[in-house]
């Protein structure tokens, strides 16, 4: 847990110049940036979307995201994605 | 010239194209639109890549004919859109055209010298809901020298810097480096600490349009280079978690073609001032080329089913030795404009690659540009500028 760069009270941002939407002519999420565009999977996507919209902690994202989910332990998936997002620096803390 | 149209644009593009390449069996898309709003410049860079006869363009389209053709790219899937030049803060309705693409859904991206830009503007452009800002310095020896001495230009410059900061844009700033400032990159990068750069890309000249014309005046040395990369590399090391810098090696000292647009009419696609579309900024100067205008078809019918855009799609064009070649899924036999101007055939290998039975003429080019360096200082070539006077002059307007 103490490599992980997120933990259940850090709130995660867009990083600066970094926007979320939806691309009906790709049919998917999108992450655009200077220059450039990351297309999402479903996951990635639903995660991102949730950060985009709402400032809040890791805990109570992932507690949105499993009652979306049926009540799916989702955590470790969400940290993982966290930490690859961080190290593509998609995300700010 | 601001930079757009003579930075290295397949990394821009390499972004989107190889983000596309995972997902595979896409569909063409004109993901990047490069609006070209304007010629007016109130810069004269000899590196510019607009054409020479740009003074002949009268006409540019007006505000409701960009946003026409805003909305035509979006719909076929266009996310980033390019806003350049030219100038582009001296047409008068910047803002409108920000606020519909912005609208449309587009990632606006403006692409300026800075020249004409204060922070009045800059709020401006954030409420209209511009994503991002690049600033390309021109940095001519004798501008650099200006700013670094401290001038007014300077202290506009930090200024400029300070109210990009100020309405949370990531500080964007991008140099265009040739023979006579690709010396100073330390000087260059202090001056980006200074302003407190996020991302800066150092990119060498590539020659087309006025660039071509004045390219023994530009071309780098071996030495230079060398030298130029390792101080990169150094700042690079420095500046970790600090600022991201990007050194785009030039293709004239390479083996092998760049990418050009990530493959003929694939991901791009330029609006000139005058409406003319292009699968790229420099295509208007190919033999045979239609031209075709916003102002006569729609973007779908010029993307999809114009010749100009289908001229050099796939590989069926090719000639050896890129027919047979193992690497042309790779870089596409590089770039049809350079293959152009340097062989007379734009079926021709990139010259730059060296399996080209041209690629002479690119040691040749190195050659000459090593030579005109040498001669005494009263004895070369001077740089011929970008401006309405020399384009009349060289294009016998």
């Amino acid at each position: 847990m103490s490599e992980r760069e997120f933990n259940d009270d850090t709130v995660p941002m867009l990083a600066q110049g970094y926007r979320f939407q939806w691309e009906p002519a790709q049919n998917c999420n999108v992450l655009l940036y200077p220059e450039g565009m990351v297309k999402l999977n479903g996951g990635a996507g639903e995660i991102l979307k949730l950060i985009s919209e709402k400032q809040q902690t890791v805990a109570e994202h992932i507690a949105e995201l499993a009652a979306a989910f049926n009540g799916a332990d989702l955590a470790d998936d969400v940290y993982r994605f966290l930490d690859e997002a961080y190290s593509n620096d998609w995300l700010r803390k | 010239m601001t930079g757009s149209e003579n930075k290295a644009p397949e990394r821009a593009q390499g972004s989107i194209g190889s983000a596309i390449g995972k997902v595979g069996d896409q569909i063409r898309q004109p993901l990047w639109l490069l609006a070209e709003l304007t010629y007016s410049c109130p810069l004269q860079c000899p590196y510019c890549s607009n054409p020479m006869d740009f003074a002949n363009v009268k006409k540019e389209l007006s505000t409701e004919e960009w946003i026409d053709v805003f909305k035509q790219a979006r719909a076929m899937g266009a996310t980033q859109l390019g806003l350049s030049g030219g100038e582009p803060l001296t047409r008068p309705d910047l803002v409108e055209l920000i606020t519909a693409a912005r609208d449309l859904g587009f990632y606006t991206n403006l692409i300026t010298s800075g020249v004409g830009m204060d922070a009045e503007k800059v709020a401006e452009f954030k409420a209209a809901g511009l994503d991002h800002i690049q600033v390309s310095f021109q940095a001519s020896s004798e501008d650099l020298n200006n700013l670094i001495a401290g001038t007014d230009a300077f202290q506009h410059k930090i200024e400029m810097a300070k109210a990009v900061k100020a309405n949370d844009y990531p500080m964007v700033l991008c140099f265009v480096t040739h023979r006579q400032n690709i010396d100073q990159v330390d000087e260059i990068l202090d001056l980006c600490i200074e302003l407190e750069a996020d991302y800066v890309e150092l990119a060498t000249t590539q020659y087309y349009g006025w660039a071509m014309h004045n390219r023994d005046q530009l071309m780098p040395m071996k030495e230079q280079l060398v030298q130029a990369e390792a101080t990169a590399h150094r700042y690079q090391e420095e500046q970790k978690g600090k600022m991201k810098i990007y050194y785009v090696v030039p293709d004239y000292y390479e083996e092998r073609p760049k990418a050009c647009m990530n493959g003929w009419a694939n991901v791009f696609l330029t609006v000139t001032p005058d409406g003319t579309a292009l699968p790229c900024h420099a295509a208007r100067e190919l033999p045979g080329m239609q031209l075709p205008n916003v102002k006569d078809m729609s973007i779908d019918e010029i993307w999809n089913g114009s010749d100009d855009f289908n001229k050099y799609r796939g590989f069926d064009w090719m000639t050896e030795p890129c027919r047979s070649c193992d690497e042309k899924e790779k870089d596409f036999g590089g770039c049809r404009c350079q293959a152009f101007m340097l062989t007379g055939d734009a079926t021709n290998a990139d010259p730059v690659c060296s399996k080209s039975p041209n690629h002479h003429l690119i040691e040749e080019a190195v050659a000459a540009g090593i030579a005109e360096a040498a001669k005494p200082v009263i004895e070369q070539k001077a740089l011929v500028f970008r401006n309405p006077k020399n384009s009349k002059k060289i294009s016998g307007l």
